[in-house]
């Protein structure tokens, strides 16, 4: 039986500063979540390992003495319970647990907000000439790629291979709804004018642990962040960082829908592909979407084929088991893109970055002549992941009404602030707005609060659904203190 | 059956909100192709300056 998919991004954004003699993205990174956090109270965050089943019930107490720090990083948590930091030279945002693709989607859409303040607020660092700006994107088209993972709470129980085969023709061929456009090609793969994805000339296996070279299509990092013995995380690293809110929306709704069928054993047959690693790249580079790429059962079918089989399967399991309305959303939206695909790639430019994208460019090659190696090209390409919305052309669409939106900016503001009320990062926002100065130390799985006492309190979180809305907050609301929701929890068998 | 929790798996708030119609794109394709050489004029005026330096210069290193 398939679990509830619990849902996350993470974003490496791109970084630079125009006019800053010696710049360093480490430090200008730094500065970001540094200034950012300002004023806002610094919870740590904590790389404390957890050990295995130790909280199957959810939520309770440990005592930890001598708990040992890990500090000298830019590494903080959000009220909205998302982690802000600084990893290699990228800031980058991640998202908190969400239960659904619309809510994921959102409190994604929210951390380009967080990131837009956050800029703001270390541009007042810099000389008066320098000008820091950031980009959602994945590359600098030179060869150096960095990540959007997509995360995907899904039951240990499932065997591995089992998931290996059932997916990867899915990863390969949803870039065709997934990707946000790039131009020319890098790390040597042929060249190309224009290609569907950012990410697709960076996979190079076909299974693996890697996620900085040799990057695989099936990431295998077992790293849970919950009870290890019923839970594995997917995470996900061939996807394209989305500006667009439909196609984060799309990417996520139509991934966890085949996991969930997959985990039911829907896919007793699925498509397997006889080069995966090369098709990546070969659908990528085909914007028209005629490219048919070779099965082991000797056929030959072409990305939307690939993907009309899946959502064909996947809708079937989905209306025979029922599910909610949210899901049954995505599989409308999903249906509806694969026509419009079919019909005509650019009918999708009011949804999908890549089309979008490849729009803009069409328009100025043909009123300024321009050739695909062009610089121009390459700076429109950047800027329409520029972060900021005077300069974005992302966010220039939006505001000319030519780019279909989700959310209005107020839910997006608050998400910003407010954690989601399903998961437990309601309980890690909620604790960071609350006791800020009581809480010492965060991370995915536990809390740790110093509520001066001989030894900090540790709150294990290991159950991605406990520590809801629903669960904690009268606790809390009859809690002003860390010290009285501490002994509230005691007293709590979770 | 993949438990009648996924039938509640999305909270009332979120269905309600994602049945709604989103804030929709203004006008059909082609009006909006229509468009395009007003659009190509604003991102005229906001477009970095020296695209051959910025697109040089613009190198990401460490990332996963």
């Amino acid at each position: 039986m398939a679990l509830r998919k619990v849902i996350g991004t993470e974003t490496e954004f791109g970084i630079t500063v125009l006019n800053q003699a010696g710049f360093n993205p480490v430090e200008a990174s730094s500065a970001v979540v540094n200034a950012y956090v300002g004023s806002r109270s610094r919870i740590r965050w904590s790389f404390d390992e957890e050990s295995p089943g130790r909280d199957l019930r959810g939520i309770g107490v440990i005592e930890r003495p001598g708990f040992d720090f890990e500090t000298g990083l830019v590494n903080t948590v959000l009220t909205n319970g998302a982690r802000l930091y600084v990893d290699h030279a990228h800031p980058e945002y991640s998202s908190p647990e969400c239960i659904d693709p619309w809510s994921a989607a959102l409190y994604d859409k929210a951390g380009e907000r967080v990131m837009v303040e956050a800029v703001r607020a270390a541009q007042q660092l810099l000389g008066p000439d320098e000008r820091m700006v950031v980009h959602k994107n994945n590359t600098d088209g030179k060869g150096n790629s960095y990540g959007a993972h997509e995360n995907y709470l899904i039951a240990r129980s499932i065997p591995f291979d089992e998931i290996v085969r059932s997916l990867t023709a899915f990863f390969v061929t949803r870039q065709i709804f997934t990707g946000s456009g790039k131009v020319g090609s890098e790390n040597g793969r042929p060249p190309v004018d224009f290609q569907i994805t950012q990410r697709a000339d960076f996979f190079e296996e076909e299974v693996g642990l890697e996620t900085t070279l040799k990057r695989p299509i099936i990431n295998t990092r077992d790293e849970p962040h919950a009870d290890p013995t019923r839970y594995r995380r997917l995470h996900v690293i061939i996807g394209d960082a989305n500006r667009s809110e439909m196609q984060t929306f799309l990417k996520l709704g139509t991934t966890a829908l085949v996991l969930d069928a997959i985990e039911d054993g829907v896919f007793a047959d699925p498509i397997e592909l006889v080069d995966p690693v090369q098709e990546v790249w070969s659908v990528s580079h085909d914007p028209t979407l005629q490219y048919a790429m070779e099965t082991v059962d000797g056929g030959a079918m072409t990305a939307l084929e690939i993907q009309w089989q899946y959502l064909g399967v996947t809708r079937d399991y989905a209306l025979s088991i029922g599910v909610a309305p949210v899901w049954m959303r995505v599989l409308d939206e999903w249906e509806k893109i694969l026509i419009d695909l079919e019909k005509d790639p650019m009918i999708t430019a009011d949804r999908l970055d890549w089309t979008a994208k490849l729009r803009i460019f069409e328009g100025y090659r043909s009123r300024d002549g321009l050739g695909w190696n062009d610089p121009k090209l390459r700076l429109l390409d950047l800027q329409y992941h520029d972060v900021d919305p005077e300069r974005g052309l992302y966010q220039k669409l939006v505001d000319r009404g030519a780019m279909r939106r989700l959310f209005d900016d107020e839910e997006v503001e608050s998400a910003v602030t407010e954690p989601p009320d399903e998961t437990r990062a309601f309980f890690r926002g909620a604790c960071v707005r609350r006791y800020p100065d009581a809480l010492v130390a965060a991370n995915w799985d536990s809390l740790v609060f110093d509520i001066g006492e001989e030894t900090l309190k540790r709150v294990p979180m290991m159950e991605p659904l406990r520590g809801t809305r629903r669960h904690v907050e009268n606790m809390l609301d009859a809690s002003p203190t860390a010290a009285m929701m501490i002994r509230a929890l005691g007293g709590n068998d979770g | 059956m993949a438990e009648q929790e996924r039938a509640q798996r999305s909270s009332d708030r979120t269905d309600a909100k994602s049945e709604q119609t989103e804030v929709a794109a203004t006008g059909s394709a082609e009006e909006i192709s229509e468009r395009i050489d007003d659009l190509l004029d604003e991102i005229d005026t906001v477009l970095e300056e020296n695209a051959d330096e910025f697109v040089k210069n613009y190198v990401q290193k460490g990332g996963q």
